[in-house]
């Protein structure tokens, strides 16, 4: 069935196809769309679930939480700042190894506050023990949400999972989706089996215990990690039947006309489908440019990704985040990715844009393959560049013109 | 009527192990112990951070149920998603009705006074169908026992120690629980078992919130022996300081009404985190202040009732 959604719609019919019967909710821009979507279905019906509005998104990360280890199959969703409140929760319950999926709509945090979006949400909870999916386009949200509840449930995995998908740029632009229908569902995505997480009188269970020591501490963590780990080969695996499905395949990468590549741009996100148009205008123009973008960043696929750049000349990873004092994220973890490969690229240089919803334009790709072209001819390698125009500069001194204005008056 | 001891109606058959991590004497546990009794093994109890997290460290535990960790702010929205989630498997059919819980928050009275109070609030106005035990040791017992908003006028703790003690009123839980017309809301005291167990065997028997407020004498944070803690609940209730109380069908109704109440002093004096306000010398003011308060507090129920 094919019909045009936004990116929240997607996330709302990937939800309903993977019969998710529970909805802890609490509303936040540009998130919204997908709680009101599921709770029109459900007050008309077309839906068996139970959506409840919470008092805050620490309260419905807890309550998603518990219900996944009560033993229902949870969906909830949230946003930025909700990320950040419910941030205590993320870390908490993805050690109760009780899996469900957790949508972020990506939208930059404050200060100062905004509506658009970045990466810093959800890099937020890089290290809280949910893996990660992002998507790139609104079929990817459709398809990652049946991937994510089939990869979280896996044995081998038990964790919960982020489907992340950008604000605005993705949540309210309609494309055209192939929903998978009810045959594909019930053949991927069996229904969810707690096994042994679940409360029961007869069977009564202790979660979230505290431990004692170190020692102990350390034994649940490293298997946490172990178990994200898994979720690698399992999504590879995963990946491949859904497209024996559906012939939409999904591996841990999208490598867009990297074969022969020189030059790779590295991003997540949707700004990926910008870097796309870029990468065909600089082929068109004869350079043998690519784009690499990881779709699932936790567990990382760094195995994955340092085979991919094998015979890369130069790699501009464009990083929508900034860490403060450091800079990109994705370039810190690139780079840790590459140290110990022989033929790495000769150039990883890092830019810094999309902040707040900022565009990339075409000119800036151009220019960024450019510096990282050169970068890997030279072996000098430029500091990391924050895209902004003279233009944009220019603008934001006039307005802070204005808003100092009356300051200056009355001194 | 038939004439029974007050002890064949106080049920002890040491549901709950022994053998945790609390301080001798501690008033919580001797709550929770009797709660234990009385709602029995067919519980989840839905734990925020406070001293009583301790009572399951890892692998033991001394409840015969199931358990649940959540964190300090949250531990009714924890509730939420497990009696959601047996709702939705008992309608389901995949969950026998025998298999079902009940679901019990336990947390202490900072997160129920004051971080835990937006996740209260919400679970009381849906109406859920849970028992919220507040053990009310008066402050933050866990990291030392600094004040919360449950901590007396003049008491002394370590975030209030100086010779006034803590400046602020301890915050009327009660009413504004009751604000949110619960099924059920009663305070109770571990000391006067009889009122307690009567209590909770009433609220077992309803569905929807049923909240109960517990005195929870703590010797290490209120610096008094550990052999007094029935002592010290008992002049809670026998002052005034401390009165039981129950909310049904929207109207207060006071279970303990001392007649002849003894002067605070008898129940202050008994603890270290009230000795200045008597060495080195009487600090009148604040006694009177207390007393007042408490002496205002009854004649508005006697008015009242
Ligand atoms: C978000 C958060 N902030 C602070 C703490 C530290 N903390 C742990 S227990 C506790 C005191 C809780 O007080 P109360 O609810 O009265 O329980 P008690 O310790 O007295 O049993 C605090 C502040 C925490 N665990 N989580
Ligand atoms: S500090 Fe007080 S409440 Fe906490 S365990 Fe000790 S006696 Fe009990
Ligand atoms: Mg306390």
């Amino acid at each position: 069935m094919r019909q045009l959604l936004t990116g929240n719609g997607a996330a709302a019919w990937g939800m309903r196809l993977a019969g998710a019967e529970y909805v802890p909710a609490f509303p936040i821009t540009p998130q919204t769309e997908i709680i009101e979507t599921i709770s029109g279905w459900i007050s008309s019906g077309e839906l068996d679930a139970r959506m409840v509005t919470m008092d805050s998104e620490h309260s419905m990360l807890t309550a998603a939480g518990t219900a996944a280890a009560t033993g229902v199959r949870v969906f909830t969703a949230t946003s930025s700042q909700g990320l950040l409140y419910a941030m205590e929760m993320l870390y908490t319950v993805a050690g109760w190894r009780a899996p469900f999926v957790l949508v972020n709509v990506s939208r930059a945090l404050s200060s100062p506050i905004t509506l658009e979006p970045d990466h810093n949400d959800v890099l937020a909870a890089r290290d809280s023990g949910f893996l990660q999916i992002h998507c790139s386009t609104c079929q990817e949200v459709v398809d990652s949400l049946l991937l994510a509840y089939r990869l979280g449930e896996d044995e081998r995995v038990r964790l919960p999972v982020i489907v992340n998908l950008d604000g605005y740029y993705l949540s309210f632009t309609r494309e055209p989706v192939i929903l998978p229908g009810e045959d594909v569902v019930s053949r991927f995505l069996p229904p969810y089996d707690p096994e042994e997480t679940q409360f029961r009188a007869k069977d009564p269970l202790s979660q979230g215990v505290a431990v004692l020591g170190g020692s102990h501490y350390s034994y649940f963590r490293y298997e946490t990690h172990y178990a994200s780990q898994n979720g690698l080969s399992v999504f590879a695996e995963i990946g491949r039947e859904f497209g024996d499905l559906t012939g939409r395949f999904y591996s841990l990468l999208e490598e867009y006309r990297t074969d022969d590549a020189e030059i790779v741009f590295f991003m997540i996100g949707s700004f990926a489908t910008k870097a796309k148009e870029a990468v065909n205008r600089l082929r068109d123009a004869g350079q043998k440019v690519g784009l690499l973008r990881p779709r699932l960043l936790r567990p990382f696929p760094e195995h994955a990704i340092a085979a991919a750049l094998r015979g890369v000349k130069g790699v501009a990873v464009v990083d929508q985040n900034i860490s403060f004092g450091k800079g990109g994220i994705l370039f810190a973890e690139l780079a840790s990715a590459l140290y110990h490969i022989k033929e790495r690229p000769l150039a990883l240089v890092s830019f810094i844009g999309g902040l707040g919803g900022r565009d990339i334009s075409n000119a800036e790709f151009y220019e960024m393959a450019r510096v990282t072209a050169e970068a890997a001819q030279s072996g000098k390698i430029p500091p990391p560049r924050l895209l902004y125009t003279k233009e944009e500069l220019a603008r934001i001194q006039g307005l802070k013109a204005i808003a100092s204005a009356g300051l200056h008056k009355e001194q | 009527m038939q004439k029974t001891s007050a002890n064949a109606l106080i049920p002890t058959s040491h549901l709950l192990g022994s053998g945790t991590a609390t301080c001798s004497g501690c008033g919580a546990l001797a709550d929770i112990r009797l709660f234990y009794e009385i709602l029995g093994e067919k519980t989840i109890f839905v734990n925020a951070a406070g001293c009583m997290t301790l009572l399951t460290v890892y692998p033991f535990t001394p409840f015969r149920g199931s358990w649940i960790y959540t964190a300090m702010a949250s531990a009714p929205a924890g509730a939420q998603g497990v009696r959601d989630a047996l709702d939705l498997l008992l309608a389901k059919g995949r969950l026998g009705k025998e298999e079902d819980l009940q679901v019990v928050v336990l947390t202490g009275d900072g997160s129920a006074y004051g971080m835990g109070l937006s996740s209260t609030s919400g679970a009381m106005e849906r109406g859920l169908d849970f028992i919220y035990i507040c053990y009310d040791n008066e402050g933050y017992g866990n990291t030392g026992h600094q004040f919360s908003a449950a901590t007396p006028h003049g008491a002394s703790t370590a975030t209030s120690r100086g010779m006034t003690g803590f400046p602020g009123y301890k915050k009327d839980l009660f009413s504004i629980w009751a604000a949110h017309n619960p099924t059920y809301l009663a305070t109770v005291s571990g000391a006067d078992p009889l009122d307690m167990v009567r209590k909770i065997k009433k609220a077992k028997d309803l569905r929807g919130p049923r909240m109960f407020i517990a005195l929870a004498p703590c010797p290490t944070g209120w610096h008094f022996d550990a052999s007094q803690t029935v002592k010290i609940g008992k002049l809670a209730v026998q002052t005034g300081i401390w009165p039981l109380k129950e909310y049904v069908n929207g109207k207060v109704e006071h279970t303990r009404i001392v007649t002849k109440k003894r002067p605070v002093d008898e129940y202050l004096k008994m603890q270290g985190r009230f000795s200045h306000l008597f060495e080195p010398r009487r600090n009148e003011k604040v006694l009177d202040e207390i007393q007042t308060r408490v002496n205002d507090y009854w004649k508005n129920v006697e008015e009242g009732e």
